[in-house]
């Protein structure tokens, strides 16, 4: 099912014809009316008539958050106050939040793309769709709605919380789409049991899951929980919300709308260009925005691209799944360790996932790992060379995932720090690099 | 007949050892026998206690990590010769001996070793044809 077959099925020339022409207008409209882009165009020495293919697009400066932020609140807004209808903002945890501005144009286009994606999904106006994602200033709520009013579903828009609520609406209502975070969605998952629903009999058709990082494990869960697909959605604030990449039917990578957004991946520590199918940091531009056109953003999500056409049929680039941060990645004997993809090898080994720490050395000059992993119940044996299994066995799956043999050290529950505000820190770097 | 030894998790750090037996002293378990099994990492710590499931409690609550193992117990002469006698039981009859401990005490003038084996049951059975007398673990835990 499509929404708009004629613009995600183009031919690989249409959409590079296509995205050209909307880059070189994109930029020449940033250039022109945000002072912010001209200072620093004008201090690169690259103006608009310089971009006169696509690749011309890596003549232009790289934006950080700390770029968009110094902004703050407005000053990338491409047009006049009274233009933007609604504003949005990121989450600030550290320091001032990137605001967000859309015209009523930009908030059309949100709608068309998350349009698409509940196609993908196989969604049309016969279904419900309950948003437990927040509305609010947070991005998932609003767009999520509006893409729902477009197909002509039912949005039931009951926002976070309330879980008991939430269980009985999606029984006496008989939603057919439930849009959640993992976390939540599993936890929603588990209330609906206590309240004796199950929830794998309430009739889901799909699930629409994102904002949070996941692992195919998660996935796995979720479906088994719901007993329905679960698609992943990807967005963030600054470049609209959710919606610039949608799964498909075929679960193999999320659709980038190419028409409104231009993908590239590169090297997070040299900036240099990666080809398809490498894996580095995503970096996004908007194409077609009146509100706040950004160009060249650095996301620091990791994942790679893929410009083969889907089995969906769509010809739409696939991005992989996310499976880190820029700023989480370690680098160790030249590899890029996330992580992920040691919280992906622990969970094979025990059911919930172990407290860890990971500790980079460098005692020569060779990079050592050591992973520290909490022991429990599961993970004890009275036998000294059961026990040595065990760091065996985690040291096989975390080399599986990474490539590397890491040094595995179990130790005492609770002995490893825990997190006080946000992140634990899992990630001990004892190396002088600089 | 088979004793609940206590096995506990603990990691090489100073301090930890102690920790284990202190807790279990304040709540008036009493420790019959002990052994410590260390790599450069951690170590098992294996207790005989007269209490089991009382210090299993008390030390889980202390973020202990502890299984309760089955292990046996044989009476030994307190003279040269008494171990090797045992050991030759096994041994000549094929018996996978995983770890063994001793101790001593003022009631009797004999050691009681303490015996883990894959195949406890099969171990019991081969002790028993061969005349060794098993200790009853009331009596261990009481002694
Ligand atoms: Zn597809």
């Amino acid at each position: 099912m499509f929404w708009d077959e004629k613009a995600e099925c183009m031919s690989r020339e249409e959409i590079e014809e296509l995205q050209l022409r909307k880059l070189q207008a994109t930029v020449k409209r940033a250039f022109d009316k945000v002072p912010f882009y001209n200072k620093k165009y004008t201090e690169c020495e690259v103006f608009p008539e310089d971009i006169e293919t696509l690749k011309d697009i890596e003549k232009l400066p790289i934006l950080t958050k700390d770029d968009l932020r110094a902004s703050y609140p407005f000053g990338l807004f491409a047009v006049d106050q009274k233009d933007i209808v609604e504003v949005h903002s990121s989450s600030g945890t550290t320091g001032k939040p990137v605001v967000s501005g859309y015209t009523k144009k930009d908030l059309d286009i949100w709608a068309e793309l998350i349009a698409r994606g509940l196609k993908m999904m196989g969604l049309d106006e016969n279904d419900i769709i309950q948003n437990t994602h927040g509305y609010g200033m947070f991005t998932g709520g609003f767009g999520v709605h509006y893409g729902v009013l477009k197909i002509g579903a039912t949005i039931i828009p009951i926002s976070t919380g309330q879980t008991r609520r939430q269980v009985e609406i999606m029984n006496d209502f008989g939603t057919t789409c439930l849009i959640f975070t993992p976390s939540y969605g599993l936890h929603l998952g588990e209330v609906a049991r206590e309240e004796g629903v199950d929830p794998t009999k309430v009739g889901l058709k799909a699930i629409g899951f994102g904002s949070e990082p996941y692992t195919e494990e998660i996935r796995q869960r979720i479906q088994e929980s719901f007993n329905a697909p679960a698609y992943n959605i990807y967005g963030l604030t600054e470049i609209m919300g959710p919606g610039v990449g949608m799964e498909c039917c075929a679960q193999n990578g999320l659709h980038i709308a190419e028409d409104y957004f231009y993908p590239e991946i590169i090297d997070t520590n040299t900036n240099k260009i990666l080809g398809e199918g490498q894996k580095g940091e995503l970096i996004l531009t908007n194409l077609e925005r009146e509100g706040m056109p950004v160009i060249r953003f650095r996301t620091k999500d990791i994942t790679a691209l893929h410009y083969d056409t889907c089995k969906c049929g769509r010809t739409h680039v696939r991005m992989e799944r996310i499976t880190g941060r820029a700023d989480d990645m370690i680098k160790v004997k030249g590899v890029a360790v996330f992580p992920s993809q040691i919280e992906k090898a622990l969970l094979k080994v025990s059911d919930v996932e172990p407290h860890y720490q990971i500790i980079v050395t460098r005692p020569d000059i060779l990079d050592e790992i050591e992973v520290k992993v909490e022991a429990s119940q599961s993970l004890f044996f009275d036998g000294v060379k059961e026990m040595m299994n065990v760091q065996n066995k985690i040291a096989d799956y975390i080399q599986n995932e990474i490539g590397i043999r890491v040094k595995v050290t179990l130790v005492e529950p609770k002995s490893l720090p825990r997190a006080t505000k946000g992140k634990a820190k899992r990630v001990i770097d004892k190396r002088n690099l600089h | 007949m088979k004793i609940k030894q206590l096995s506990i998790f603990i990691e090489n750090q100073p301090g930890r050892l102690y920790k284990a037996l202190e807790i279990l002293a304040q709540e008036d378990v009493n420790i019959r026998a002990l052994s410590l099994a260390d790599t450069s990492e951690f170590a098992i710590l294996r207790l005989v206690v007269n209490s089991p499931e009382k210090g299993m409690e008390i030390l889980e609550k202390n973020n202990f990590i502890v299984k309760l193992t089955d292990i046996i117990g044989v009476e030994l002469d307190d003279t040269p010769g008494g171990l090797t006698k045992v050991l030759k039981i096994l041994n000549d009859e094929n018996i996978d001996l995983e770890y063994l401990y001793a101790f001593t005490h003022d009631q009797t003038s004999k050691a009681i070793l303490l015996l883990h084996a894959n195949d406890l049951d099969e171990m019991i059975n081969v002790l028993d044809s061969n005349n060794v007398k098993i200790v009853p673990a009331d009596v261990v835990y009481n002694l």
